[in-house]
């Protein structure tokens, strides 16, 4: 963790100990790239970078390098999200050479939902490579300056890689070995899924700290916010890997419709307060999905307003 | 084994409408097993399709044979001596058969009566399920004995994936995660430890991506 | 016991039902029966286990299939009766009968027939 891998300011902010802060935005569901710009103008000052969602649930949207650059031109970092699901490992290589050619700094690697929750369901998928395959991919590149064929690449990729990680998906015993086996494979950040069991994240954390995890990569908590009681019962139903427990349920359904958003809201706050105490937290990963515009708020009610000075 | 499922007979009707002399070739091995294409899928198959094309006004004749298997030359020659007697062949045998009966029988019309579906186990009566994607490049030594090429939706080779929730997969409580499967036998073998360890980028060279396959044993081919 | 039932059907005897297989019903059918029933022990009872399990699979299945050629899966039933229940064969005789009739002649009779009337005709 001594000298920078990447242009990029997520990546200083972090090394340089403070919490990082990052967000996420989705590219449209069509070609227009103002609405790209819009929500990286909205939040831009509050966070260190972006991340761009690559075809998130299957459903088929703008590029992510595409939107990536788009932000890029207007001055803001992105983190580019990259799926295995959709290519295979030439059209990875090709991509990541794509970002690094527009100084594009962060990348996070996944594999992607399964196309069958999209728009495609009678389409293939790929999976060339699967998520950790693909951070060890983009640290060769950066690192040995190779493609995975063996040639040398022109001007290697500068590139801060990241992975996700999910403390509530099954079996919980092997979520931490699985987050090493991704820092083993090279990855430098972590994001995580959202989280509203704090108790469990915690336990998860504790173990990842017992490995010395936290120190070899930047553990980021990630943050959504509430906006009604039925998207809690939804998230807690409907999404795999996700953990809703129900005081939060409770909390949302206690209040009157109209005010459950700013209980989501205020929930969210409150558990980033918590969650900066916990050791090993390096930073948090903000997703407000489709409400970009409560992002503002949420970083300065929980102290992370302004960003650092690097 | 192959398993396969009978094509929907309003499929089948279609293909033949056209011709008035058609053997049902049914195939002793792997769709008897799994009860797609054998001699009594073939029996049915034969007096379903006479029944429909008689209320239709048109009597079609329509034979019936099952031979050990359609996929070797030997057993394919049995039917060279009556082949002049039809118009039409609709095999019930798996993909491979139907293809290896057209190419003996070049001016043969040959249809296919079951849609192949994959290599898969018969865990229990009516029910075969997929265990081998004939990738060419086993891992299985690796995982325990349970297939991540196969057996997982995403084919993730350093998995589970975060979709992963109570031991099945993201795609639904039907499917199990095969992860969680590889993951309780690296247990029940005692070899955990194993878990960590990062599989390699796969070369899928092997696989259907690389071209279609051939095995050859020079030894056996004198 | 000296019950009326219907005449117009015949009786194929078999040691269990779970002897009929798909076939046995469509090979009936092709051959120009009106209607099919199987009648077999009470679920539970089966002299063999589960050969009246099987039997009932099987005849859904036949009815299936002959109403994917457009003859009616009407026209094939399953009864379960224990041995000794002579009037409640006779009632499921009459309901049968009484069905099969209002529903008319099988679709391939019916084609059949017409076939050799045609071949009658050219032939003369």
């Amino acid at each position: 963790m001594s000298e920078f891998v990447s242009a990029g300011r997520l990546e200083r902010v972090m090394k340089a100990g403070h919490l990082g802060v990052t967000s996420e935005c989705g590219p449209p569901r069509g070609t227009d790239p103002e609405e790209v710009r819009k929500k990286g103008m909205l939040i831009k000052d509050y966070v260190d970078a972006i991340n761009v969602t690559d075809n998130q649930t299957a459903m088929t949207r703008m590029s992510s390098l595409a939107a990536c650059v788009h932000l890029k031109l207007l001055g803001i970092e992105p983190v580019l999200q990259m799926v295995t699901r959709d290519r295979n490992r030439v059209a990875l290589q090709s991509d990541i050479l794509g970002a690094a050619s527009f100084d594009i700094p962060n990348m996070l690697c996944l594999s992607g939902d399964h196309q069958s929750f999209g728009d495609c369901a009678q389409g293939q998928n790929v999976h060339d490579l699967d998520s950790m395959q693909l951070v060890q991919t983009v640290r060769h590149m950066r690192d040995e300056g190779k493609f995975l064929g063996g040639d040398d690449i022109k001007r290697p990729p500068k590139i801060f890689v990241g992975a996700a990680a999910n403390p509530f998906a099954d079996p919980f015993e092997i979520r931490v070995p699985r987050l090493a086996k991704k820092i083993a494979c090279g990855a430098e950040f972590i994001q995580t899924q959202c989280i509203y069991n704090i108790d469990k994240f915690k336990e998860w954390m504790r173990r990842a700290v017992d490995r010395g995890l936290h120190e070899k990569a930047f553990i980021m908590a990630g943050m959504t916010p509430m906006k009604s009681v039925g998207m809690a019962k939804y998230m807690k139903k409907k999404v795999p890997g996700m953990d809703v427990p129900d005081e939060i349920i409770a909390r949302l359904s206690g209040v009157e419709k109209g005010k459950q958003a700013q209980e989501g809201i205020d929930i969210c706050v409150e558990h980033i307060q918590q969650l900066k105490e916990v050791t090993g937290v390096a930073g948090f990963h903000i997703m407000a999905i489709e409400w970009e515009e409560k992002v503002p708020e949420i970083v300065e009610r929980s102290g992370l307003y302004p960003r650092p000075e690097i | 084994m192959i398993i396969a499922e009978k094509k929907p007979i309003e499929e089948i009707i279609e293909e033949v409408r056209n011709f008035d002399r058609i053997l049902i070739l049914g195939c002793n091995e792997c769709v008897t097993v799994c009860e797609a294409g054998g001699k009594k899928e073939v029996e049915v198959l034969a007096s379903a399709l006479r029944m429909y094309f008689i209320t239709q006004g048109k009597e079609k004749i329509i034979s019936e044979h099952t031979i050990e298997r359609q996929c070797d030359h030997e057993y394919l020659e049995e039917i060279r001596k009556d082949i002049d007697n039809y118009d039409a062949i609709v095999s019930l045998a798996c993909g491979v058969g139907v293809q290896f009966a057209a190419e003996k029988y070049l001016t043969m019309p040959l249809l296919p009566g079951v849609n192949t579906i994959c290599l898969g186990a018969n865990e229990d009566r009516g029910l075969w399920t997929e265990r081998c994607q004939a990738c060419g490049s086993c891992v299985l030594a690796r995982t325990g004995g349970i297939c991540p090429v196969s057996r997982c939706a995403k084919r993730v080779l350093n998995g589970p994936c975060g979709g992963s929730t109570n031991g099945k997969c993201e795609l639904g409580p039907d499917i199990d995660c095969a992860w969680q499967l590889i993951l309780d036998r690296l247990k029940a073998l005692g070899r955990m430890d194993d878990y960590e360890k990062v599989a390699p980028i796969k070369d899928w060279s092997t696989d259907r991506a690389g071209g279609p396959r051939t095995v050859t044993r020079e030894d056996v081919n004198i | 016991m000296r019950l009326k039932i219907p005449t117009n059907f015949r009786i194929v005897r078999l040691p269990c039902t779970g002897k009929i297989d798909i076939i046995h019903i469509l090979r009936a059918f092709e051959k120009g029966a009106d209607g099919l029933y199987v009648v077999g022990c009470m679920e539970g009872d089966c002299h063999f286990n589960q050969g009246n399990y099987r039997a009932r699979k099987r005849v859904e299945q036949a009815a299936k299939i002959l109403d994917q050629v457009g003859v009616g899966g009407e026209r094939v039933k399953m009864y379960n009766l224990s041995s000794g229940e002579g009037p409640l064969f006779a009632q499921y005789s009459i309901e049968m009968v009484n069905k099969i009739k209002e529903m008319g002649p099988s679709p391939v009779r019916l084609a059949k027939q017409k076939m050799a009337k045609q071949k009658k005709v050219t032939a003369a």
